[in-house]
């Protein structure tokens, strides 16, 4: 029975060392590994000045702007705070459009314009047929489904506070 | 009736019911997965709408998801196996962990590999280091690593304590991999992956989702009770009751059942084709 304890004992602080390994994991996580960057960290000057980065936003209504070649496109990215202008040269997703979110990957000119080398698109977790959202939102738009922001988020970009865009 | 569930912790009478066991499984996983295939493609809308305005390649989710809450409950299972074993000294829960461990790495892969698909479509691109994405490969390499340490060991209890180690030590994966699209401020973990939800999906997509999850448990049972009875016999080759069961079925078919196998039907035939797989 001794032995036994000793190794419950042995995995118990495994186990304990694990989860707080994984805590700091996850705290190294939320400071320092971003996987994207905000236009607003953009024009705090938070982003590496000679090396690759992606910036990611939603992208700006009526600012696309698709060039006399045919391939290179010009738009705005923001968080609703801040804008980033990006050019890309190259066949964009299929989920691009604007107001939706978009991760661009690429680095900043001297004339402050991002220049990405790749635009992939992000998508939220919604996953309901076009039907239903237009019922569901006609019927909050006239006070009939009484649902919080919170419960059926927007967009799942770090933007908050971003009403529903059709 | 009063079951002693100690008597099952023996490799010797789990064998037989794990036997039992696998058909059960295998026929209830199978039914489920064609009926969450099928409410998959005929009973859900052919695209989605606001921000997510994907097409028909949104159906890659009845795979994706299922595959993907698998490959992290699994890792679950066999940590929990190893951590058992290692306390308890008890040879079975190293053989169940062993036996969960390639199922898990399929659905790993699986997750992966649909992801991928799902992937080019919808963002644009097969694969993207995101948080999401690398802690999902990492899990991936921590099942292989487990399989591939153990096998390195000759010694089977020395192999077995060895990656039931690892297998702890792994499980700092796991809330890694939730919280990577999970945490409570998004800004602070920006991720290209969608976050997840289950209460923003329509509900004929969800119902396909879930059985299809029920299916892929219960598929993982069978398969991983299969493996385990192979890993029984061949640990257990050298005791008398694998022998006699060997003797017997090699015998031919008019033998009588093994002893411990109970009446179990076409248990001659499993012990066969089993001893067979582990002479190859």
């Amino acid at each position: 029975m001794k032995a036994r304890q000793k190794r419950l004992m042995f995995v118990g602080v495994a186990v304990v060392g694990v989860g707080i390994a994984a805590s700091l994991a996850l705290t190294a996580l939320n400071s320092n590994i971003a996987y994207f960057f905000s236009p607003s960290q953009v024009q705090a000057g938070e982003h590496p000045t000679d090396a690759v980065f992606r910036v990611g936003g939603l992208v700006v209504e009526d600012t696309l702007k698709r060039q006399e070649d045919g391939l290179t496109v010009h738009f705005d990215v923001t968080d609703n705070a801040e804008i980033v202008n990006v050019s890309y040269t190259g066949i964009l997703p299929d989920l691009f459009g604007e107001g939706q979110g978009v991760v661009a990957k690429g680095r900043i000119g001297t004339d402050g314009v991002f220049y990405a080398d790749q635009v992939l698109a992000k998508h939220d977790e919604s996953y309901m047929p076009p039907e239903v959202e237009d019922t569901l939102q006609t019927a909050h738009a006239k006070g009939v489904v009484e649902t919080s922001t919170e419960s059926m988020p927007a967009a799942s970009m770090p933007a908050t506070g971003q009403t529903v865009t059709q | 009736m009063k079951i002693n569930w100690f008597k099952y912790a023996s490799p010797t009478a789990f064998y037989p019911v794990a036997g039992r066991l696998v058909p059960v499984f295998g026929v209830a996983a199978l039914a489920l997965m064609l009926f969450a295939l099928y409410w998959g493609f005929f009973e859900t809308p052919e695209r989605l709408g606001g921000t997510n305005p994907q097409k028909e390649y949104y159906r890659i989710i009845f795979i994706h998801v299922p595959a993907a809450w698998m490959s992290m409950w699994l890792y679950l299972v066999l940590a929990a196996w190893s951590a058992v074993g290692l306390v308890f000294n008890t040879r079975l829960s190293f053989m169940m962990a062993n036996a969960v461990a390639p199922t898990g790495a399929i659905f790993t892969f699986l997750a992966l590999w649909t992801g991928a698909f799902w992937g080019r479509p919808s963002w644009g691109t097969y694969w993207d280091w995101d948080p999401r994405l690398t802690s999902e490969l990492i899990l991936f390499f921590l099942y292989i690593g487990f399989m591939a340490l153990h096998s390195a060991i000759d010694d089977n209890r020395r192999a077995d304590q060895a990656a039931a180690l690892l297998a702890i030590v792994g499980l700092v994966m796991l809330p890694i991999i939730y919280w990577s699209i999970n945490c409570p401020d998004p800004n602070n973990c920006a991720a290209l992956h969608q976050r997840s939800s289950v209460t923003d999906i329509e509900s004929n997509i969800l119902t396909a989702m879930l059985v299809m999850t029920l299916g892929f448990w219960l598929y993982s049972f069978a398969a991983a009770f299969a493996r385990l009875r192979n890993i029984i016999l061949l640990r257990e080759q050298d005791s008398a009751w694998v022998r006699k069961m060997v003797d017997e079925a090699g015998a031919g078919p008019s033998s009588s059942p093994p002893p411990g196998a109970g009446a179990a039907d076409g248990l001659d035939a499993g012990g066969h084709r089993a001893s067979r797989g582990v002479s190859v």
